[in-house]
């Protein structure tokens, strides 16, 4: 199992959930994203995708002044 | 001993980059203490913006293309010899001639690609713009469309976040004049929850759709087309029915780049603020083949080239770099045939789209021209 983060604080566009989207087409089933967000909306529509697609979620903690998001491949 | 710059890509990273070094190292040039040299795999720079009006017919192939040692400052090298392998340890270039280029500064401005053929039944299935070939097949099945249903599906990563939007809005227009509104039913699909990347425009882009009855569903992310059925299916477990499936494929960066394994999907790791490729201090980073989390557009592009010039010339002359990058990006919407508005941001400062007006979509006509001139480095 390989872990990325993809850094995508103060990213209006294309923002952290379609930076996430794009990371996950670059990896094997099973292994995992950590997302940095300082997007406080990313707390909510990364579990929203994640959820409808299909991928696990894992845990987000709040960090000083961001928040960070860990998405496993399941599919 | 001179020193060497190699810039790989000339579009228009790698063009901004080299016309800019031109200017601001001319002394240390016309004494031979410095050389620029480029490695292209065309001899004609396009004007990738252009491609959105080729399916409507509304911009002429040749206006797309220029000389690409005409757009460059005859001071640079320019070699068509595609990049076959980048080796930053060793610090030299191989390519396909066979030669071995070494660098004292290395440039790495090879863009990005769409792959349709990553998701199944794509290439096959759907009509796109955002290369000529494909623009052309649209231009092609557009004129054959005699009403029906419009797919316009966005998928993640691609270039220029607008086109998307434009091209629907271009579509209802275009097919408004041909009296084809009534019997057109447009669904624009995008990734994530609304309907563009950032936000403001995606608010507004929500009440423009409504005016025009542009219909819509989000996160959706394509799965697999099937060309037979003509249906489109996305990850999250919607199909769409299709009469004309218009996509913004998804896209990769260079095949170099994964084949000098610079970074997965093309993408090189990259200092935000330095340009820096992560790990290497002589080795620096523009356009659209970067990491970076933002925009991948033509405006990032020239920003980004403008910094990279600023830094380079001064590492060359003075040994030290002269400022950070910002992450500004800034980008023209059409939002119609005859109405534009604009947006910009950066790291720092989120976007704030003005209303649309007339007189913004005569300022993008104005770039349209305009931009040979930003590519040599005089905008
Ligand atoms: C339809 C469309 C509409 C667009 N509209 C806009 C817009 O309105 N506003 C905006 O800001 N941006 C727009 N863009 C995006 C913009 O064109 C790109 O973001 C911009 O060109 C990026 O510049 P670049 O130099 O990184 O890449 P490119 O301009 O793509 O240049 C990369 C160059 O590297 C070359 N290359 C690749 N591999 C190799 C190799 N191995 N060896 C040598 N050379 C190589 C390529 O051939 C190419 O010439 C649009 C793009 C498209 C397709």
């Amino acid at each position: 199992m390989t872990t990325t983060t993809i850094d995508a604080r103060g990213s209006y566009c294309p923002g952290p959930l379609l930076e996430l989207i794009a990371g996950l087409k670059l990896i094997e089933i099973g292994d995992e994203i950590e997302v940095w967000s300082s997007d406080m909306g990313s707390v909510k529509d990364i579990p929203e995708w994640v959820a409808k697609v299909g991928h696990e979620m894992g845990e987000t903690v709040e960090q000083d002044g961001y928040w960070s998001l860990r998405i496993r491949k399941s599919k | 001993m001179s020193k060497r710059i190699l810039i790989v890509g000339g579009g228009l990273a790698g063009t901004i980059t080299a016309n800019g070094l031109c200017r601001q190292l001319g002394g240390a040039l016309g004494k031979g203490e410095v050389s620029i040299t480029m490695l292209g795999n065309t001899d004609q720079h396009m004007y990738q913006p252009g491609l959105l009006y080729i399916p409507f017919g509304a911009m002429r192939e040749t206006e797309l293309f220029r000389d690409q040692r005409k757009v460059l400052d005859r001071r640079v090298n320019f070699l068509l010899d595609p990049a076959t392998n980048i080796d930053v340890d060793g610090n030299k270039v191989e390519c396909q001639s066979g030669k071995s280029i070494s660098y004292d500064y290395l440039v790495i401005a090879t863009g990005s690609r769409i792959v349709p053929e990553e998701i199944p039944g794509m290439a096959e299935g759907a009509h796109w713009f955002y290369d000529l070939d494909g623009a052309r097949k649209m231009r092609n099945a557009l004129a054959e469309f005699d009403g029906g249903k419009i797919v316009v599906n966005v998928n993640a990563p691609h270039k220029c976040p607008v086109a998307p939007l434009e091209i629907s809005f271009m579509l209802h227009h275009h097919l408004a004049k041909r009296g084809l509104a009534d019997k057109t039913e447009i669904t624009y699909t995008y990734p994530i929850g609304r309907l563009h990347a950032l936000e403001p425009v995606a608010h507004w882009t929500s009440a423009e759709f409504d005016k025009f009855g542009i219909k819509s569903e989000t996160f959706f992310n394509a799965k697999s087309v099937d060309p037979a059925a003509k249906t489109i299916e996305s990850e999250e477990g919607s199909t769409l029915p299709y009469d004309l499936l218009v996509t913004i494929p998804p896209h990769r960066g260079a095949e170099v780049i994964e084949a000098s394994d610079l970074g997965a999907g093309g993408w090189v790791p990259t200092d935000r603020y330095s340009l820096n490729r992560e790990g290497s201090t002589n080795v620096f980073v523009v356009g659209d083949t970067t990491n970076i989390p933002i925009s991948k557009a033509g405006s990032t592009a020239h920003y980004e080239a403008d910094t990279l010039v600023d830094n380079l010339a001064s590492l060359v002359l003075e040994g030290r770099t002269a400022r950070p990058y910002d992450g500004k990006v800034f980008c023209f919407v059409e939002t119609g045939m005859d109405t534009g508005t604009y947006v910009w941001f950066n790291y720092e400062t989120p976007p704030n789209p003005g209303p649309p007006s007339k007189m913004i979509h005569w300022s993008k006509l104005a770039y349209n021209r305009l931009y040979w001139l930003s590519a040599r480095g005089l905008l």
